[in-house]
């Protein structure tokens, strides 16, 4: 991969091979492309409906594809009663998100998740605790979860969530510009936020579930892929509905034409509502299918969740043993 | 190993267990005779069944012999009577065999895949689940057909003769409503997939299915033939080829069988710049390489709008790529083995021939077994044969158009009519392009979706029929009531010579709105009872017949006009038929020597009342689907229709006429040998009555040997013969030309006192289904 057309410095950890990717460098807004889009919402829900149906993975591939769904998912904590202890014991989990015997009888060498997501005031105490690991600390930002703090001050919070240590930095766009179709402001929104970031690579979360329509979703993932975003999410995990299959069909899809159309490979986070690993690996059929192998990899996929890991490690001992497994087995995150 | 595949990120295998399906070969030994009367017979004459995927063989089958169809039919006939008696027992047989296919869904999954080669994701989530909805809603119609269908019964004993490439799903569809409707079955499966038929027929008696109510007769096309022309079947019904279709007419001409056909396809698959072009291109997934394309809907032309053409190409081919070809029994399999090695060495020889440029997916295929890339030819134009014949295999092949008019011009140039599918995002174009294309399904945004309460069929070489919804039990059931014997009226003898002293009247033809001569310069005298010379009709010839059906066609126009306005064509036709009312009276009476003319125009007028009423009123339905949209069954002209008037003066043509223009169709009569003149007479008063030209054409001649170039002419969609001469076998025959619809007497009468408006009115149209999903 050149890593010469690259506008920004990549950070180098093992775990991150934006070593190896370009970032996205945005394009100019293309309002006609943009009105173009389609999205035939019955058509989605066929697709994804039958998805599960037409792929299957088992046995030892299943066991490598639920560790590979580990180590992209953002381990998150995003609540009122956060303290430092709390986010320590999440940093320690990150880093050893499966017992050793499972490992060793694998024959897997040491994974770590793909991030711990925290809010600003926890970015500190997550740096540190994860220090040594290679574990990026991504925040969210720009007034999580609504996004109507003022402008200003959303900026300002980039700028002071990099500067405490965070590398990711996951945004909320302004549902009202989707929903008015006001393109140009989400554009300039995102590329205000995208300048913000510096370094630190930047996920927009679309919220697709306050979108109102498929289409919606489409747009709104061109218009920030457009204003430079590096990843594209669906939700905060705070909307009535958060990542479901036909919405990631339809940002995939968006992400499999901005690579077409530029060169450029924007990564994917579905957010919210996955915490089987059955499903996580549907997902990950979903983006081997539409997008391709490259992306099954942490600098262009990520899971956000909470409850995935448990229940991953308790499929990944059920692999091991043939006997399923409890949740009080595998440490707490 | 696993650190391999967390880096490689490969599918690996993931096979179904068959070892159950072949435990069900093994319990009976691997070898199976004929089902018939409730029991096997014993193995003769067997053929191995292979699996397509690996050739290796599965089990045995029997070759049917002339015995063991007679046996089946005898005990098909035998079983008949008490089986048609009780509706609610029906019911509830139907109701057990739909529970049968779901307790022992995997196993006939396995053993459809093991046999016929399919994905097993197809058999297990698509085929099976539809065959137990099938016998759902056929236990539905059994419980309903005393209080819905009383003036219907059942044909008798029905030989079903289906094909291979969804075994299970076309004995569903043709056994379900046959046994709903009270008949009786002989079933041929194909010969490559014999098994899942014979264990539906095994596990069928634990079902509560009486002895001999279902009997399955295994073997090659002779079989289906000794079916075909067994004197004691009532009905055949056919799924399969054109080529074996067309077969199947004529043998069956004349026999007074009767016959559904749903054959060949060469369905169109058409995408307009608006569409959601990923969805359209996942659509073609399901609709070409969906059971490897073996199948008769398959959206096996693409039509693209010519500006996104190059794009959904280029795209097109990145998704074919994609696609996994490999064992069927693999979960993670989307295409699996094409039947036979016969089938891969055919369409092989077809994709050689192409003039296009030949596209094969990227993907890997088994070393072993009978596989074929899905393939794409692009660079095509209509007079290639590639997008002319039907391929029945995983090849694509696609042109452009630029207008929505050409879209339907190009969707339409073919001789199939079986399915189209629309992807647009426009509501307008969408609706106003689903009654313009020539099929009996179309899908907008979607393609394969099928429902039992969906009638599926098609029109022109396609076949006719339905099958699924109300209307597919048209083709298990005939109207209550007792056929008599037709006993033909012979033309008046000349008299001596008593001519009429008036201005001599000539009767002409009446084609395209206007009085025309015989080509032949021949015309016959009519004659009185009393031997009063009453005028001279032309003898038509086949060119009169080709002017005819030219006329027919430049009066395409009406087939779409509303309702409304042909009920109020009608009643002006009535209107004026009235006002000379005793002119009329006094020329029917002329020919028949009796009193009855007054009455018989008074009926007359009445029956045209009775099609204006029905006009604007033969509604289609909304199927109740399970899908999130409508299904919509619209009533379609079936369009240019030719009839064979009865001997009944002038009461018969009116309602032939007047039934065919109600519902948007254009006809051409022949009139009565015997009586001829009050329907010459007639076209005067169509002249007065806003009845475009061509609407309405008028012969006359000799019935048997009009009967030839009438139901041969490749231009006409269907023939109604009530004709007292002995063409019913000669129409039958001569539609095999290009499969047009035939509604013959058979020698049998039919009571022109009343309308029948539920036979005509189904004989004057096409059901169209036309699914539309919906969501935002």
């Amino acid at each position: 991969m050149p890593t010469t057309r690259s506008k920004t410095p990549s950070l180098k950890t093992a775990q991150l091979p934006q070593v190896q990717e370009p970032r996205n460098t945005g394009m100019a807004l293309d309002l006609d492309l943009i009105a173009g889009l389609q999205a035939n919402t019955s058509a989605i829900e066929r697709r994804a409906a039958t998805l599960p149906g037409r792929r299957s993975v088992k046995k030892d591939y299943q066991a490598a594809w639920m560790l590979r769904a580990l180590t992209m998912i953002d381990l998150t904590t995003l609540s009122g009663d956060d303290t430092a202890g709390r986010v320590r014991r999440l940093c320690a989990k990150a880093a050893n998100p499966v017992r050793a015997d499972l490992l060793a009888a694998m024959k897997m060498p040491s994974v770590t998740v793909g991030a711990v997501c925290v809010y600003h005031d926890m970015i500190e105490t997550a740096v540190n605790a994860l220090d040594g690991t290679g574990i990026p600390v991504a925040a969210v930002s720009t007034g999580f979860p609504a996004g109507l703090s003022p402008f200003k001050l959303r900026l300002a919070e980039i700028r002071e969530s990099v500067s405490a240590g965070a590398r990711e930095i996951d945004i909320v766009i302004s549902r009202r510009h989707a929903l008015t179709g006001n393109w140009t402001a989400l554009y300039d929104e995102m590329c205000a936020f995208r300048e913000a970031c510096g370094d630190a690579h930047v996920k927009a979360i679309l919220a697709t579930g306050e979108l109102g329509t498929l289409r919606n979703v489409a747009r709104a993932s061109w218009v920030c892929m457009m204003a430079g975003a590096d990843f594209i999410k669906t939700s905060t995990g705070k909307e009535p509905v958060n990542a479901t299959l036909p919405v990631s069909l339809v940002m995939t899809r968006a992400i499999r034409g901005y690579h077409e159309l530029t060169g450029h490979r924007v990564g994917y986070k579905p957010a919210g509502g996955i915490s089987k690993a059955k499903d996580a690996v549907t997902y990950l059929t979903l983006i081997k299918d539409e997008l391709g192998d490259r992306w099954l990899r942490p600098d262009l996929f990520r899971f956000g969740a909470s409850s995935l890991l448990g229940d991953i490690e308790r499929q990944l001992e059920h692999h091991v043993t043939g006997h399923y497994s409890a949740g009080y087995r595998h440490a707490i995150g | 190993m696993i650190e391999d595949i967390f880096e490689t990120m490969e599918y690996g295998p993931a096979p179904e267990d068959a070892s159950q399906a072949r435990a069900w070969i093994k319990s009976h030994d691997g070898k199976f005779g004929q089902f018939i009367g409730g029991a096997w017979t014993k193995p003769n004459k067997v053929f191995a069944t292979k699996n397509p995927a690996t050739g290796r063989a599965l089990a045995k089958v029997s070759q049917a012999t002339k015995r063991d169809v007679n046996a089946a039919v005898a005990a098909a006939r035998g079983a008949q009577t008490k089986w048609a008696q009780d509706a609610k027992r029906r019911a509830k047989v139907l109701y057990a065999l739909a529970r049968m296919i779901q307790k022992q869904s995997r196993l006939f999954a396995t053993l459809e895949t093991l046999d016929n080669g399919k994905p097993i994701r197809e058999s297990r989530d698509i085929d099976i689940p539809l065959v137990a909805r099938h016998f759902y809603y056929h236990a539905g119609m059994a419980q309903l057909m005393d209080d819905e269908l009383d003036d219907r019964e059942p044909l008798g004993v029905a030989g079903q003769i289906i094909p291979w490439n969804f075994p299970l799903l076309m004995l569903a569809w043709k056994i379900a409503p046959a046994l709903a409707m009270g008949n009786t079955v002989v079933l041929k499966p194909a010969e490559y997939t014999s098994l899942t038929a014979l264990l539906f027929a095994d596990l069928s008696r634990q079902a509560g299915v009486p002895p001999g109510v279902l009997n399955i007769v295994t073997g090659d096309g002779s079989v289906g033939q000794m079916l075909t022309e067994h004197s004691d079947i009532d009905k055949i019904a056919f799924t399969g080829s054109t080529e074996v279709g067309r077969l199947i007419r004529r043998s069956t001409a004349g026999s007074g069988k009767a016959l559904t056909l749903e054959l060949g396809g060469k369905s169109p698959y058409i995408v307009f710049d608006d569409a959601d072009i990923d969805s359209a291109i996942e659509g073609l997934v399901d609709a070409i390489w969906f059971n490897q394309g073996q199948v008769c809907c398959a959206g096996s032309r693409l039509l693209l709008h010519e500006g996104i053409a190059a794009d959904f190409t280029r795209r097109l081919k990145a998704r074919m790529d994609k696609l996994r070809v490999g064992d069927p029994l693999d979960k993670c399999i989307d295409v699996g083995a094409m039947v036979d090695p016969s089938q891969v060495k055919l369409i092989n020889g077809l994709v050689a021939s192409s003039g296009g440029e030949v596209y094969h997916a990227a993907c890997e295929l088994p070393s072993k077994g009978c596989f074929y890339p899905p393939t794409l030819i692009t660079g095509l134009s209509s007079s290639d044969a590639l997008m002319q014949e039907e391929i029945f295999g995983p090849v694509l092949v696609s042109t452009t158009f630029r207008t929505p008019g050409e879209a339907v011009e190009l969707a339409n140039n073919t001789r199939y009519g079986l399915a189209a599918t629309v992807w647009t995002e426009n509501v307008n174009l969408a609706l106003d392009m689903a009654p313009k294309l020539a099929a009996g399904v179309v899908w907008v945004n979607a393609t394969n979706l099928f429902d039992a309460a969906a009638g599926f069929g098609g029109v022109r070489e396609t076949g006719f029929g339905r099958e699924g919804g109300w209307e597919g039990l048209r083709a298990y059931t005939k109207p209550r009531r007792l056929a008599k014997a037709l006993e033909p009226v012979v033309p008046n003898d000349p008299g001596k010579g008593t001519v009429s002293e008036n201005v001599d009247r000539t009767a002409k033809f009446y084609v395209g709105g206007k009085q025309s001569r015989p080509d032949s310069g021949y015309s016959q005298a009519v004659w009185s009872p009393r031997g009063k010379l009453l005028g001279h009709v032309g003898i038509a010839n086949r060119k009169d017949v080709r002017n005819a059906v030219e006329a027919m066609n430049s009066a395409k126009g009406w087939g779409k006009t509303t309702g409304h306005l042909r009920a109020q064509i009608l009643y002006y036709l009535a209107e004026n038929l009235s006002a000379r009312a005793n002119e009329f009276a006094t020329r029917i009476d002329s020919m028949t020597g009796r009193r009855g003319g007054a009455a018989e125009v008074e009926a007359s007028i009445d029956r045209l009342f009775t099609w204006a009423a029905w006009a604007d009123k033969y509604d289609g339905r909304v199927k109740g689907v399970p899908i999130r949209g409508v299904a919509l069954a619209m009533h379609e002209p079936v369009g240019k229709i030719a009839a064979f008037a009865p001997d009944s003066a002038f009461l018969g043509p009116v309602t032939l006429a007047g039934a065919a223009m109600a519902m948007g169709n254009r006809i051409t009569l022949v009139a009565s040998e015997a009586y001829p003149l009050a329907l010459t007479d007639f076209y005067q008063v169509l002249e007065t009555s806003d009845v475009p030209g061509g609407v309405v054409n008028i012969l006359t001649g000799r019935h048997t040997e009009l009967a030839k170039p009438v139901a041969g002419h490749m231009d006409v969609d269907a023939v109604w013969s009530f004709s007292s001469a002995d063409v019913s076998k000669t129409i039958e025959l001569e539609a095999a030309s290009n499969l047009k619809r035939t509604w013959v007497n058979n020698g049998l009468a039919h009571d022109w006192s009343k309308a029948d408006a539920p036979g005509f009115l189904a004989a004057a149209t096409e059901v169209k289904t036309i699914w539309v999903p919906y969501g935002e």
